[in-house]
């Protein structure tokens, strides 16, 4: 019997998922093998400690949200929250609501833009030779889906009234890019015109799972904006793969970037084409890659595997012109996040353990930390 | 009086469903007093706030073991965890000790050593967890806590077949296993 069988046995032995004949059987060979003994023993006391662990960690975090809650209700006297802290419990408290204002605001918003975009005259030129890469998500039904969604929130909210808890309704994303981990409690880093207009933040990683994150800065200016993955589902990882260079890349330096111009990560590969950006824009560089809609936020990594830029957009009157954001302003950013806030970790550099890994080992490693931002 | 015991076991009952009636009611309740003895006791808000929650934590371990019973109020029970809690903590940090106290007490060190292994305990899985990474981690908190069947699993990580997710859930686990019993080894 090998391992696998072996340990498979042990555990329905511990289930109780043994037929009688075969648990008599199982006995006896825990008897005459010390080492089986030792094995069940073993495992039992680690299941054991594994339900503890999570009994503990669900107890503990409902313990915290009991505290909040009652605090801000003013039913105990411990001090209310402030300032980020703040928003972010108020977001996730309201998000419901906020969620059932919003579609009717987007609803209001289309009808409205719909008006306007009848009367109103062409954009300057300039700025429609380019175009943000942000990629609409199923744009054709949103219309519908968010009156489907108004309904069913209005009934979700007589359900609650009633005592009972409605679940949480489900938000319809209209546009997405990308976005990547900067720092390993769930600080995300995407383009500031991806969460532009934003009600609500979304982010999904290679496996399809989908996390609640909120806004925590933009700089619409530099294009870049940081989010957090608020969802208690998010599991933070230890340490990310990359680090962000302070300086830039230079000109002819090759590099990569990845993104979801769909629903699945999509690799792409360039070179740095100069050091400024359209119209000799220098917060942003000039890369020579093939991007779409949906790449916004993407990294854009050297061969070493350091972030070098931000994907933002690309030229439309040239072919394979893109745009990305220096990757020192996102280095200035988090140093000035570091300071004002303290659950923002020392992002640690683990250069090194990317350098000598080829492309493929590469981008498996840094793949997890890339995710899909969507937005409605 | 007797009325009030009624209630308590009940709320007992409650929390060792992880019930949040219960807690809110707990918390609603005995919140204060315990604030008043750390902030009092040259500790703040937030020193209240994680004494308090680690008192509930012990009693929640108690009352899941099925056989406590409490014999004394819930008021006092939480009154001399929580004075111990802190009466550590500000020894660890080297301050000065709790004058006199005005509170009723109730012997409660046997429970905090209890306690004290489990903290432990968590930590090391917490630990073990953290240096086992993803999928992993979600892979095997889908199988043995969330309960997850090994198809389901299968096409949630997308593995083409049970029994390679099985396989992958195997080589997690005797990793986890190492993790852990490595540490839990070196520190018992």
């Amino acid at each position: 019997m090998d391992d696998l069988n072996l340990l498979e046995a042990v555990e329905r032995y511990i289930n109780g998922q043994m037929t009688p004949d075969e648990r008599v059987w199982f006995e006896g060979l825990r008897k005459s093998n010390p080492e089986i003994d030792q094995l069940v023993v073993e495992h039992t006391f680690f299941i054991q400690q594994f339900h503890r662990f999570d009994e503990t960690r669900v107890f503990k975090s409902r313990l915290n949200e009991v505290h909040l809650d009652l605090a801000e209700a003013g039913a105990i006297e411990s001090p209310r929250l402030k300032g980020k802290a703040r928003i972010t419990y108020l977001y996730n408290r309201y998000k419901r609501t906020g969620a059932i204002a919003a579609s009717i605001a987007g609803v209001t918003a289309v009808a409205i833009s719909a008006l306007l975009w009848s009367v109103s005259p062409a954009k300057a030129p300039s700025t429609r030779d380019i175009r943000y890469l942000n990629g609409k998500i199923d744009q054709a039904l949103t219309n519908t889906k968010r009156l489907d969604n108004r309904i069913s929130d209005v009934e979700g909210k007589v359900v609650a009234n009633n005592g009972t808890d409605p679940e949480a309704p489900k938000v319809v994303y209209t546009t997405g890019g990308t976005g990547f981990l900067i720092d390993p409690s769930g600080y995300l880093v995407t383009s500031a015109h991806v969460v532009g207009n934003a009600q609500s933040i979304a982010v999904q990683n290679g496996e399809g799972d989908e996390f609640q994150a909120t806004l925590i800065q933009t700089d619409a200016a530099r294009d870049i904006a940081i989010l957090k993955i608020t969802d208690p589902k998010f599991k933070a990882p230890s340490a990310l793969p990359y680090a962000i260079r302070k300086g830039g890349a230079e000109i002819a330096e090759p590099v990569y970037t990845l993104g979801y111009p769909r629903n699945t990560v999509v690799y792409g590969e360039g070179y740095m084409a100069a050091r400024t950006g359209f119209n000799g824009d220098t917060l942003t560089c000039q890369i020579a890659i093939a991007a779409n809609p949906g790449n916004s936020g993407g990294p854009i990594l050297n061969r070493n595997g350091e972030v070098v830029g931000i994907l933002s957009a690309k030229q439309t009157t040239a072919e394979g012109v893109v745009f990305a954001t220096q990757s020192k302003y996102l280095y200035q950013l988090m140093s000035d996040l570091r300071k004002t806030d303290t659950s923002f970790q020392r992002h640690k550099a683990t250069a090194a353990s990317l350098r000598s890994l080829d492309r493929t080992q590469q981008v498996k490693k840094i793949q997890d930390f890339v995710y899909r931002v969507k937005v409605s | 009086m007797v009325k009030a015991a009624l209630n308590e076991t009940t709320l007992l009952q409650g929390l060792a469903r992880n019930d949040r009636k219960a807690i809110e009611t707990i918390y609603r309740e005995h919140y204060g007093m315990v604030q008043a003895l750390v902030v009092n006791n040259s500790g703040s808000a937030d020193d209240a706030k994680d004494i308090f929650q680690e008192a509930l934590l012990v009693l929640y371990e108690k009352v899941k073991e099925g056989s406590f019973e409490l014999h004394c109020q819930l008021k006092t029970y939480l009154y001399s965890v929580s004075r111990r809690l802190w009466l550590k903590r500000l020894m660890q940090q080297n301050r000065f000790v709790i004058g006199e106290h005005h509170g009723e007490t109730v012997p409660v060190e046997e429970e905090l050593e209890t306690h004290e292994q489990r903290n432990q305990d968590f930590e090391l899985m917490e630990k073990a967890l953290g240096g086992l990474g993803e999928p992993c981690r979600s892979l095997l908190e889908a199988f043995y806590l969330q309960k997850k069947g090994m198809q389901e699993i299968a096409a949630a990580f997308g593995y083409t077949n049970a029994d390679n997710a099985k396989n992958q859930k195997y080589k997690c686990l005797v990793r986890l296993k190492k993790l852990f019993f490595a540490q839990y080894k070196n520190d018992v």
